[in-house]
C-alpha cells in the first residue's frame, strides 16, 4: 500500500504524548473511583437481570439501597456476595429477595471475610467465564462463516421497532452488508439504567436492550449463514450505562460497541470523572469479550470545519488508542474513527481527504479504522449526494480503511429507506470491486500536496497533544480545547453516581480483568 | 383557462417524469407489471420501466420514467416567502442606528429534545454562514443563542429577562411530526402568557417553509440555505414598521 514519508520520531513523540495522558488519567481519575453504573454492571455479571413491576432494573435497585446505606464506597459486590450466603439462591432470586425486603441488605457481620471473599471469588469467576464464552463463541462462528474482506460494509438501521429492525437488516445483508449498526432511540445515553425486554417504540432508533441484542443476533446468525461470512452486530456504549452496555453486549455475543473515551463528556454533557471511570471498565469487557470498539472522532467534525479541525480528530485517535491501551484493548479491536466531511466546494478537497485517511492508516497500522461518509454537506439533491459517497468509497478502499460506514444517498432528508440502502451498497460494491488494489499501485509524491497535508495535520497534532499533556487532560478539557466545548470537571450530568473508593472497596471482576491482561483465543 | 403546466423533459408539455419505489413483491413479469399499473393509476402514462430489481427477500425495487397526464393552473398557485427587502451586514446595522435607536434583543434556541445546533449557530453565532456574518457579530444586535434541548418554558423565560424583540426557534429532527409539536407548543405558551404579541416569533429548519411557519402562528419561516442577514433584514425591517 502507498505510504507518505512520516517522520517515525515524530510519530512516537505524538504516541508518547497521549500515552502520558491517558496515564496520568488513568492514575488520577480511573483508579480511586468507581461509579453507580460500575457497580450495575458487576451485578448483572453476577447474573442479575429483570426489573421491578414498575420497570426499574434491579441492579438500579440494588445500587441505590446501598447508597442510601452510605455503603457504595465499598462496592456492591462483597454485599450482595453476603446475601447471596444469607439467601442460599441463585444471583436472580437473591437480587428479587433484596428488592422485596426479604433478605437483610447491606450486612456482612454474619459471615466471616473468607466466607465473603470466596462467595466472591467464585461469582467473578463465572462472570469472566461468561465473557470468555462470548469471546470463544463468536470465534467458532467466524471459523464457520468466516469475516469477510476489508474495509467491512457497514449499514445503519434505525425503525425503533427491533423487529421492522430485523427485516431491514435482513435486506441490508442481502445488499452485502457487512456489519448492522442498529442505531439507539435519541434520548438514551442519558438514561441512567438499561431498558429491559423487547422495545418496539423508540425515537429516531431503537433502545438498547439485552433483548433487543438477542433478537438482532439471532437474525444476523441466520443471515450470515446464507451469505457465507459472518455478519457483526454493533450497539452503542456511549452514555451514562457504557460498562453496562457493554456486559448486556457481551452476554448476547455483539461484536461492536460505540465506546469513546471523551464522545459523552463533550458531546451529551456527561461529568467527565464519570465517563472516563465508565469507560475503563467498559473496556476491559470489551477486551476480555472481544468486542470491538468504534470511537467518536466524527462527531468533531459536524460542528466544526474538517479542514482546520483535522489535528482534533488525530488526537482524540490517539488518546482513545492510549486509553484503550490502558483497558487491555488489542490493536485489531481499535475502531478508531475518522470522516470524510471536507466541503464539497474547496478545491482540492478530495486530495485532503485522501491524506487524513492515509495518515490514519499509517499511525495505527493495525487498528480497524473507522471511516465515516460525508453528512454534514450531504445534499437534499440525492443525485449529487450519490456522487459525494463514490469519492467516499474510493478514498476508503484506497486507503484501506477497516470498518466502512456507508453513506447514504438521502442522508440530509431522512433516516435511510430499504432503497437507499441499496442503492448506498450498490455504489459501494461497485467501487471497492473496481477500485480494489488502486492503493497498492499508486505512490504519493514527495513534498506533493497529499503528503504535505498530512504533515501538516501532524504537526498541529503533535504541538496540540503537547498543550494537553502540559496541562493535563481534565483541565484541557475544561478550558475548551476539545471541539470547543468546555466542560468542568464538577459540571455534567451523573456526577452524583461516582464516589471514591474505599481502602475496603472490593470489585474482584475489575482486579481479575486488569490482572490477568489481554487474553486471546 | 389559466396557464397550465405539467413536468418538461425535452419537449413543453411532454409531461415526462421519474420515479423509484419499492414493492412489497418477488420481482418478475407480475411484478413489474403491477409497477406499471400503479403508475397509471398514479396518473402516469406511457410508464417505462426502465430498471426493477430485487432487493431484499420479496421486495423489488423500480426506477421507471412515464408521462404525467395532469396539468395545473400556475396562475392559481399561492405560495409565500418572507416578504421584505433584503440588506447587508453594513446597512442593517445602520438601519437600527438610525431608525430604532436602540439595540436590537434576539434570543435563540434549538427546542425540544433535538439536539442539532449547526442550524441555529450558522444564523447566530459570530463566524455565521456561507460566508455571511452571524448575529453576534452585528454589533447594533444583541444575540443571545441557548443551544439544544432547550424547553419552551426556558426560551420564553429568557426571551422576558432579555428584553427579546426577536425569538429564534429552530427545528431539525421531523420524524414522527416532532417539529410540529414542538413549534406548536412554544405559540400555545406563549398565547396562554397572553405574551404572543410581544416578539417577532420566527421558525427556521431544513425542512421549514414560510407557510408552514405562519401556519403555525410564527410570524415568518425560513428553510435551508438561510443566510443571517436575511433575518436580520426581516426583524429590522419589521421593527421599523413599529
Ligand atoms: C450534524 C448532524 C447531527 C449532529 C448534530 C451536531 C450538532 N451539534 O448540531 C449529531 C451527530 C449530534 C446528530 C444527532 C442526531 N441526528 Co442528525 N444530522 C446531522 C446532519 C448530518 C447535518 C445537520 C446540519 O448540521 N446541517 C447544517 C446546517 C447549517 O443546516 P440546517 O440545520 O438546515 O440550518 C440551516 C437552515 O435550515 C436554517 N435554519 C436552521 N435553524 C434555523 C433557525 C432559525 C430561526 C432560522 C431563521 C433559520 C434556521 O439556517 C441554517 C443555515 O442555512 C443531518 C443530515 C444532513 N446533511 O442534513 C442529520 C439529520 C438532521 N439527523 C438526523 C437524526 C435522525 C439524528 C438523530 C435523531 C439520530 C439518533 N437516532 O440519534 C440524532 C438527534 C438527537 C437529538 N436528540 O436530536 C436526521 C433527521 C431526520 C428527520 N428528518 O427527522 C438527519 C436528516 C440524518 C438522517 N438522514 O437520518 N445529527
Amino acid at each position: 500500500m502507498a505510504q507518505i514519508k512520516l517522520d517515525q520520531e515524530q510519530v512516537k513523540r505524538v504516541k508518547n504524548y497521549a500515552k502520558d495522558i491517558a496515564d496520568s488519567v488513568q492514575k488520577n481519575v480511573i483508579d480511586g473511583n468507581s461509579s453507580v453504573s460500575v457497580e450495575r454492571t458487576v451485578l448483572r455479571l453476577y447474573g442479575v437481570d429483570g426489573t421491578d413491576e414498575e420497570g426499574t432494573p434491579y441492579p438500579n435497585l440494588i445500587v441505590d439501597k446501598l447508597k442510601e446505606k452510605d455503603l457504595l464506597s465499598k462496592g456492591v459486590s462483597k454485599f450482595f456476595a453476603a446475601s447471596m450466603l444469607a439467601s442460599k439462591r441463585d444471583a436472580m432470586d437473591t437480587a428479587e429477595l433484596i428488592c422485596q425486603g426479604n433478605i437483610l441488605f447491606g450486612e456482612i457481620n454474619e459471615f466471616s471475610r473468607a466466607d465473603i471473599e470466596s462467595k466472591e471469588i467464585e461469582l467473578s469467576k463465572e462472570a469472566l467465564k461468561t465473557l470468555d464464552s462470548s469471546r470463544i463463541h463468536k470465534s467458532k462462528k467466524q471459523e464457520k462463516t468466516p469475516l469477510p474482506e476489508q474495509p467491512f460494509k457497514y449499514m445503519i438501521v434505525a425503525t425503533g421497532n427491533i423487529y421492522e429492525d430485523r427485516t431491514q437488516a435482513k435486506a441490508a445483508v442481502s445488499s452485502g452488508a457487512d456489519i448492522i449498526a442498529v442505531i439507539r432511540s435519541t434520548a438514551q445515553s442519558l438514561l441512567d439504567y438499561v431498558p429491559y425486554g423487547a422495545t418496539t417504540e423508540g425515537f429516531g432508533g431503537t433502545f438498547a436492550t439485552q433483548e433487543n441484542f438477542k433478537i438482532m443476533r439471532k437474525a444476523l446468525d441466520e443471515a450470515s449463514k446464507k451469505k457465507g461470512t459472518y455478519v457483526r452486530l454493533v450497539n452503542y456504549a456511549s452514555g451514562l450505562c457504557m460498562s453496562e452496555i457493554a456486559a448486556c453486549a457481551a452476554i448476547e455475543d455483539l461484536d461492536m460497541l460505540l465506546n469513546d473515551s471523551m464522545y459523552g463528556i463533550l458531546f451529551r454533557d456527561i461529568n467527565k470523572k464519570r465517563t472516563f471511570v465508565d469507560q475503563h471498565f467498559s473496556r476491559l469487557i470489551c477486551s476480555r469479550a472481544k468486542i470491538l470498539i468504534n470511537t467518536g472522532e466524527d462527531n468533531y467534525l459536524t460542528t466544526s470545519d474538517a479542514i482546520e479541525n483535522a489535528y482534533t480528530v488525530t488526537s482524540s485517535q490517539l488518546i482513545n488508542e492510549a486509553m484503550g491501551k490502558n483497558s487491555l484493548l488489542t490493536d485489531e479491536q481499535l475502531g478508531l474513527g475518522h470522516a470524510f466531511e471536507i466541503d464539497p466546494k474547496v478545491k482540492n478537497g478530495f486530495l485532503f481527504e485522501l491524506a487524513h485517511a492515509q495518515l490514519a492508516r499509517q499511525l495505527f497500522p493495525d487498528a480497524p479504522l473507522k471511516y465515516m461518509p460525508p453528512t454534514k454537506y450531504k445534499s437534499c439533491d440525492i443525485f449529487f449526494s450519490q456522487c459525494m459517497d463514490s469519492m467516499f468509497n474510493l478514498a476508503s478502499v484506497t486507503t484501506g480503511q477497516g470498518i466502512h460506514l456507508c453513506g447514504i444517498l438521502t442522508e440530509a432528508i431522512h433516516t435511510p429507506l430499504m432503497q437507499d440502502r441499496f442503492q448506498s451498497l450498490s455504489n459501494v460494491n461497485y467501487i471497492f470491486d473496481t477500485a480494489r488494489d488502486l492503493g497498492d499501485e499508486i505512490e504519493f509524491k514527495e513534498d506533493g500536496v497529499i503528503a504535505k497535508r498530512a504533515q501538516t495535520v501532524l504537526n498541529e497534532t503533535e504541538e496540540f497533544l503537547k498543550k494537553v499533556n502540559d496541562i493535563g487532560l481534565m483541565e484541557a478539557i475544561s478550558e475548551g480545547y476539545f471541539a470547543g466545548i468546555k466542560r468542568l470537571d464538577t459540571g455534567g450530568k451523573g456526577l452524583d453516581g461516582v464516589f471514591l473508593k474505599d481502602s475496603d472497596y472490593s470489585n474482584p471482576i475489575l482486579e481479575m480483568l486488569e490482572k490477568e491482561g489481554t487474553i486471546n483465543g | 383557462m389559466g396557464n397550465l403546466i405539467k413536468p418538461y423533459g425535452d419537449t413543453i408539455d411532454d409531461g415526462i417524469v421519474q420515479l423509484s419505489f419499492t414493492l412489497p413483491v418477488t420481482n418478475g413479469a407480475k411484478a413489474k407489471k403491477a409497477a406499471e399499473i400503479y403508475a397509471n393509476n398514479l396518473k402516469i402514462e406511457d410508464v417505462t420501466i426502465a430498471h426493477a430489481e430485487e432487493i431484499a427477500e420479496g421486495f423489488t425495487y423500480f426506477v421507471i420514467f412515464g408521462k404525467a397526464s395532469v396539468s395545473i393552473d400556475y396562475d392559481s398557485v399561492k405560495a409565500s416567502e418572507v416578504s421584505t427587502e433584503f440588506y447587508d451586514y453594513y446597512e442593517i446595522n445602520s438601519l437600527i442606528k438610525e431608525k430604532i435607536n436602540r439595540k436590537v434583543n434576539v434570543v435563540g434556541a434549538s427546542i425540544g429534545t433535538d439536539a442539532h445546533t449547526v442550524g441555529i449557530d450558522a444564523i447566530m453565532n459570530m463566524k455565521g454562514y456561507d460566508g455571511d456574518y452571524g448575529l453576534e457579530r452585528y454589533p447594533e444586535i444583541n444575540a443571545t443563542n441557548l443551544g439544544s434541548q432547550v424547553t419552551c418554558e426556558e426560551l420564553v423565560e429568557s426571551a422576558l429577562k432579555n428584553g427579546s424583540d426577536a425569538i429564534l426557534v429552530s427545528q431539525t429532527v421531523t420524524q414522527k411530526d416532532a417539529h410540529i409539536r414542538n413549534f406548536t407548543e412554544l405559540i400555545e405558551l406563549l398565547e396562554a402568557e397572553k405574551i404572543r404579541k410581544q416578539f417577532l416569533v420566527i421558525a427556521g429548519g431544513p425542512r421549514i417553509t414560510n407557510d408552514l411557519a405562519i401556519e403555525l402562528g410564527y410570524d415568518a419561516g425560513f428553510g435551508a440555505g438561510t443566510v443571517p442577514s436575511q433575518v436580520a433584514s426581516y426583524i429590522v425591517t419589521c421593527l421599523v414598521k413599529e
